[in-house]
């Protein structure tokens, strides 16, 4: 299976780590592969999406338009010609 | 352990939100109406001007009178919607039911988008009817207030 190629959209509060792309393209069997392969070519993206092994809670990542919170989580196997997207939850509230 | 951010310019802009009064007015109605659980939404304009044009106010996924937030396939949508008609969310709204209009350690912690105008309204019963409504920055955690100005209608 290849999974070479996978167009990820960078939200702007992530485009300091990607010299200001918007989209950038990356490579991974998995959806953590990818992560960590985006990690490797732009220092310090990894550390914005994920926190001890998991999403954070406030990044919310799409596959084909699917919110990979309900297809898989970081463990969804990837395609060649996939669409990833990552998008800041928008959220808050007076709560604390 | 966070890396310092690199240096990437945010598109700032000028630190005020000029707003019009009849999209100040839909803000307020969109918060009332929606008391006591915290009404949502964004005000896009044109990525070229940053101008605040259009109303689009969107579902609190929470529905709780504490926190608020874009249900995430309407959140794709919407950014999608923007995308395709060169917007973005030049000012990302909601309401806070019972505390001031000033934003909380979760409004920090989630915050998004440095180019956004972060909106707060008051609808709690113990002030005047629609007479806070703040804008601020928030930037890597800091939190800047700007005037509002209200232009035209």
């Amino acid at each position: 299976m290849s999974s070479s190629g996978i167009e990820v959209r960078i939200p702007t509060i992530l485009r300091p780590f990607t010299a200001g792309a918007k989209i950038v393209t990356g490579e991974g069997a998995t959806l953590r592969d990818l992560i960590a392969d985006l990690g490797k070519q732009f220092t310090g993206l990894e550390e914005r999406i994920m926190e001890n092994g998991a999403l954070l809670r406030f990044i919310n990542v799409y596959v084909n338009d699917e919110d990979v919170r309900f297809i898989g989580g970081l463990d969804l196997a990837l395609n060649a010609g996939d669409k990833v997207t990552i998008l800041p939850a928008v959220a808050g509230g007076a709560s604390k | 352990m966070r890396r310092p951010v690199p240096m990437y310019p945010f598109t700032l802009g000028a630190m005020v939100l000029r707003i019009s009064a009849s999209l100040a007015r839909a803000l307020w109605e969109h918060s009332e109406k929606e008391h006591p659980i915290e009404a949502c939404g964004v005000i896009a304009g044109l990525a070229a001007d940053r101008a605040p044009t259009r109303h689009i106010p969107m579902e609190n996924s929470a529905y709780s009178p504490t926190f608020y937030e874009f249900e995430s396939k309407a959140l794709l949508a919407l950014y999608r919607e923007l995308d395709d008609r060169d917007e973005v969310p030049v000012v990302i709204y909601h309401s806070h039911t019972s505390t001031e209009a000033y934003p909380s350690r979760t409004d920090i912690a989630y915050a998004g988008e440095p180019e956004a105008h972060y909106v707060l309204l008051s609808t709690r019963e113990e002030i005047a009817s629609r007479s806070e409504l703040r804008s601020f920055r928030i930037v890597d955690g800091v939190v800047t207030e700007e005037p509002v100005e209200i232009i035209g209608d």
